[in-house]
């Protein structure tokens, strides 16, 4: 198109030149207000500095926020990125997860008697909180290793048996999250990036292993899960054929559970699929009364197949060079430990903040133990405290109310990449939920991202103390900024980094 | 009858949104059967019904069929269609629903909020401003960087990323700008014409359009490009694309670049491409021997074939300031300009002004051509009673300005931005000799707003000033405008008034001259400022470089 000056509107800066302008301002207020003054229309950012880096002794005479905004220009400057987090929002949304078998973890992990896996970044017996430490004892004794839970404690701090994050075989665990070789396990399946995740099956709530409760009770339940609910599970979804997850997941949201507190939809969309086979198995009356009850009953059944969905869906956008998406945020009771596309298997770990919420019976805050469980996968996909607007009904319970569920949603599309497209918030117009934390994002804007969690308490063989509402350490993001500064392509790197 | 069936891979809507968009497509005119759905078993079938063949298509795919009465009506189902998509990626990206919106915390999140948002405009912190102007032009939008204190890399890679992006980065440290009417920064209400300004310097491009508004010419837009542009770094990245732009602007008829001191390679380089564009392009750069910016836009005003106008005075009309009626004359009478008939409205406006009594405008128009002579027709009034220039200034260009013209009368002249570096003088040191203070250099504006939004330390060196024996002139700026403190003239008119009042104490006479610049439609009103300040005995200009002069010319007479 020309003109009749002959000059084309596809003309250098001809949107800027010839349309009215309308302005996006971020700074001093008093420049946009003289903007309104003119009947501009203006878009405010309100801006805040950013999180400040660590102190770091080999970059003397910078400052920590001139740590920060160093290691933001080099990774904003990395050429990679724009590319590289597209690709990892688009394969996140498009990962599926197809729930394909039930089987034990000694037979899918290859998990060995003696070997454990537990949830959040690595750890130390000696560094290990009560309800992680409660747990592992727990999971010694069912598994025969020990008799009674001192002599569990005292192997496991003699270093003879071994434990690692389930996030290091592709699985996860909520709370302590411990698996051990007898255990069954849920086996998930993406069918588009051919990945496959895994979770053990919920216990239910109160006195349960993964909130580090041990006794008896913990013991009776793990072994009726060992040789009923496991073996019928598993032959009623050999029955059925797979059962597609991600279709739960997205639905789940429209009846207002955010898959983290609340599973109760899921769970039952879940039992509805697999009912038919399940009676059609032939087992005895009694346990199969037993299997539906045990799975209606608890409504944080699917919990444990929304997480190994969330997991398949951040397995699609690992590994991805010069992204900075975050892919697992994960706690073990002591530390946070998140990673991200950019940064391989890496781990970026803080401290593990006390979750802020109510508390069951005459329970209250000093009771509570730091921040644990794989479950935050379930944030760092898009759900959980990220669509806490989609679930009213879970907001009391950690302590919030609608008005902040609403604010902490939306808030939360200020640090992620993109809106998920098949999971969608109908209170916000069917609004996508908020997928893909973006680490640049957070260390920007200062937010923090939102999970919803269960507490434990921190004596073990306590188990559940309350429910409620935390955040991940700051430095666990300024930590992966570094980090992917440090990687950013050579030549993309701006500013004079000193020697 | 025609079918119309294509699928589109990888692209996802839930079903009821695509109901929607569906119903739409049918209610376009001529559209006789439509589905717009994913590929599902389901819905594969329900095409096969219709009789549509959609290939192998699958449950991850948009398959779009249209059953149209002919080609046209294939056409507007189809436009039926795109709207309806772009209707709804725009509700999800919007924020509908129950609750207030949060506010947006990162420049690329506002930018998602206003996709019609054609300008970004950063103001943070300078470290900060690399992110904010990064997501603005992520977001294939220009942007204007306020913010000093961004390191020259940033600079680099920023100009870098707009010019991949085809779009210009205003700035860093870039005070000023106009684009399609509106004020960004610090900058003034000119009235709007066919000048195009690009501008390496904020308060001498605010000069030159104050003096072009005051001449009845007008600006299409003023493009900034931040100091460093046109330095031996930056290369002039953001001058190449400002050129071209308003090269091929329609509004635009005329360019006028205006610099401080630049890279010579580079200005040859940037003046070779300004020479193909088609348009006039002159250059107004300030240096030793160079026009100063009044002279700047008479050559451009002349080469436009428009009239050259008396540059707005007012002369003090307090007693002890001026002789009555002695029009203080700032040059050696010239041969006469060709009056511009807006000049001339002007200069009766004024004198019709019932107030007027106090604003004299110029009988005569200085040609700057003219050397300064010191030894011109004395003005009567305000002898200086001190031996020394102080020229305590709110724009680096103006004081820069000032600085150049007063050298070749006064020799070297102590600053915080000197000429020469060994006259350098830190802007907190009590002055010595000749000095000139830049106000908004980084030096004295850490910390703290801008001189132009807050005068306080003006203010104070003001005071410090008229207590010094050796201060034989206070030379001052004062730029109006949006951007600008709302109505400063009553605080720097008391500053003056007891400046004057010290010096008189004293037994000494403390003459006041003030550049200031402004338009007529700013709204701080440039009329009644210019009188509130000659009110206290200032003598004011509306050209700097006629200000500098005067001063020079009331210092030396007291000399002589």
């Amino acid at each position: 198109m020309t003109d009749s000056h002959g000059r084309g509107t596809d003309a250098p800066l001809a949107d800027l030149l010839r349309t009215d302008p309308r302005v996006v301002t971020a700074g001093a207020d008093l420049l946009g207000q003289a903007l309104r003054d003119q009947a501009v229309p203006v878009t405010e950012v309100d801006w805040r500095p950013p999180l400040l880096g660590e102190d770091g002794e080999d970059r003397l005479g910078e400052d920590r926020a001139g740590r920060t905004y160093r290691a933001l220009r080099t990774v904003l400057g990395d050429a990679r990125r724009t590319v590289a987090n597209a690709r990892a929002l688009e394969r996140m949304c498009a990962a599926g997860s197809e729930l394909v078998a039930i089987r034990p973890a000694s037979e899918v992990l290859g998990l060995e008697k003696g070997q454990f896996l537990h949830a959040g970044p690595p750890l130390e017996w000696e560094r290990a909180s009560g309800p992680m430490r409660g747990a592992l004892i727990g999971a010694t004794v069912f598994e025969g290793i020990a008799d009674t839970p001192e002599e569990a404690e005292r192997l496991l701090a003699s270093g003879s048996l071994e434990f690692e994050p389930c996030h290091h075989r592709d699985a996860v665990g909520p709370m302590a999250g411990v698996v051990s070789p007898s255990m069954w396990m849920f086996e998930l399946r993406d069918p588009v990036h051919g990945n496959t995740s895994y979770c053990s099956l919920n216990e239910g709530l109160g006195k349960v292993l993964r909130y580090g409760a041990y006794g008896p009770e913990v013991q009776t339940r793990l072994r009726w899960m060992a040789d009923v609910l496991g073996p019928v599970l598993s032959r009623a979804v050999a029955a059925h054929g797979s059962v597609d997850v991600a279709a739960i997941v997205a639905q789940m949201v429209q009846m207002g559970d955010e898959g983290h507190n609340r599973n109760r939809s899921a769970t039952l969309m879940w039992l509805r699929d697999l009912l038919p086979d399940l009676v059609s198995l032939g087992v005895d009356g009694t346990d199969l009364a037993d299997v539906v009850r045990f799975v209606g009953a608890n409504d944080h059944f699917a919990l444990n197949l929304v997480m190994p969905t969330c997991k398949l869906a951040m397995l699609a956008a690992a590994d991805i060079e010069g992204s900075s998406m975050v892919t697992v945020m994960a706690r073990n009771g002591t530390d946070f430990g998140i990673q991200t596309a950019g940064t391989g298997r890496e781990w970026f770990t803080g401290p593990a903040n006390r979750p802020e919420g109510l508390f069951l019976g005459d329970f209250g805050p000093d009771d509570a133990n730091p921040d644990i469980g794989d479950s935050a996968i379930t944030e760092t996909a898009g759900i959980g405290g990220f669509v806490m607007a989609a679930a009213p009904a879970i907001v009391r319970l950690v302590g919030g109310d609608v008005d902040f569920a609403l604010a902490a949603t939306r808030r939360m599309y200020e640090i992620t990449l993109g809106e998920h497209p098949r999971i969608q918030v109908p209170i916000l117009e069917f609004r996508g939920a908020p997928a893909g934390i973006d680490v640049t994002q957070v260390v920007r804007t200062g937010i923090l991202p939102q999970i919803n969690t269960g507490m434990a308490g921190a004596v073990a063989g306590t188990g559940q103390v309350g429910a409620g509402l935390v955040t991940p350490p700051e430095r666990c993001f300024t930590a992966a900024l570094d980090a992917l500064a440090s990687r950013a392509t050579p030549g993309a790197e701006v500013g004079a980094v000193r020697a | 009858m025609t079918d119309h069936v294509e699928v589109r891979r990888g692209s996802y809507a839930d079903s009821v949104s695509l109901m929607q968009v569906t119903q739409r497509v049918r209610d376009a005119g001529g559209v006789r059967a439509a589905v717009v759905a994913m590929a599902t078993p389901l819905n594969v079938e329900v095409l096969a019904d219709l009789g549509f063949e959609p290939g192998d298509a699958g449950p991850n795919d948009l398959v779009v069929a249209i059953r149209g009465e002919d080609a046209e009506g294939i056409a507007a189902g189809i436009a039926a269609l795109e709207a309806g998509l772009a209707a709804l990626a725009r509700a999800s990206a919007g924020a509908g629903g129950f609750g207030p919106a949060e506010p947006a915390r990162t420049t690329a999140s506002a930018f998602r909020r206003d996709p019609d948002a054609t300008l970004g405009f950063v103001s943070v912190p300078g470290p900060g401003a690399f992110a904010e102007a990064s997501d603005a032009i992520a977001a294939g939008r220009s942007v204007m960087v306020f913010s000093d204190n961004v390191d020259l890399e940033a600079e680099i890679a920023l100009k870098a990323a707009a010019a991949e992006a085809g779009v210009l980065v205003m700035g860093p440290d870039c005070g000023t700008a106009l684009v399609g009417g509106v004020a960004l920064g610090f900058a003034n209400r000119v009235r709007a014409g066919s000048i195009g300004l690009v501008a390496a310097s904020g308060t001498g491009a605010q000069q030159v359009m104050c003096l072009l508004d005051a001449a009845g010419a007008g600006v299409s837009h003023c493009l900034g490009l931040g100091g460093r542009d046109l330095g031996a770094r930056v290369r002039g990245a953001s001058a190449r694309t400002a050129l071209a732009a308003l090269a091929a602007d329609p509004a635009t008829d005329r360019v006028v670049v205006v610099s401080k001191p630049a890279d010579p390679q580079v200005v040859a380089e940037v003046e070779a491409l300004a020479d193909g564009l088609g348009v006039p392009v002159h250059w107004i750069t300030l240096g030793p021997g160079r026009p100063d910016l009044t002279a700047g836009v008479e050559e451009v005003l002349t080469a436009a074939g428009l009239g050259v106008p008396t540059w707005p005075t007012w002369s003090p009309s307090t007693a002890s300031a001026a002789a009555p009626d002695a029009a203080p004359s700032d040059a050696p009478p010239g041969p006469a300009q060709p009056a511009d008939p807006r000049g001339a409205a002007d200069a009766s406006e004024a004198a019709d002004d019932p107030i007027g009594a106090t604003a004299h405008p110029l009988g005569a128009a200085d040609t700057s051509a003219a050397p300064f002579d010191p030894a011109s027709p004395a003005d009567p009034a305000s002898p200086a009673d001190g031996p020394y220039l102080r020229g305590l200034y709110c724009g680096g260009t103006l004081a820069d300005e000032a600085m150049l013209i007063a050298a070749e009368t006064l020799g070297p002249i102590r600053s915080n931005i000197p000429l020469a570096d060994e006259q350098r003088l830190s802007g907190r040191a009590a002055s010595i000799g000749h000095v000139v203070v830049d106000f908004g250099d980084d030096e004295l504006t850490a910390g703290r707003p801008h001189p132009m939004i807050d005068p306080g330390l003006r203010l104070e060196r003001i005071a410090a000033e008229a207590a010094d024996p050796t201060c034989g002139v206070l030379l001052l700026d004062l730029v109006l405008g949006y951007g600008a403190h709302p109505d400063p003239a009553p605080a720097l008119a008391a500053a003056i008034t007891d400046a004057r009042a010290v010096a008189a104490d004293q037994g000494r006479d403390l003459p006041v001259v003030v550049a200031l610049v402004g338009a007529a439609d700013d709204p701080q009103g440039l009329e009644a400022t210019g009188r509130a300040l000659a009110d206290v005995g200032a003598h004011v200009f509306a050209s700097n470089a006629h200000a500098t002069r005067h001063a020079l010319r009331l210092l030396t007479r007291k000399d002589g």
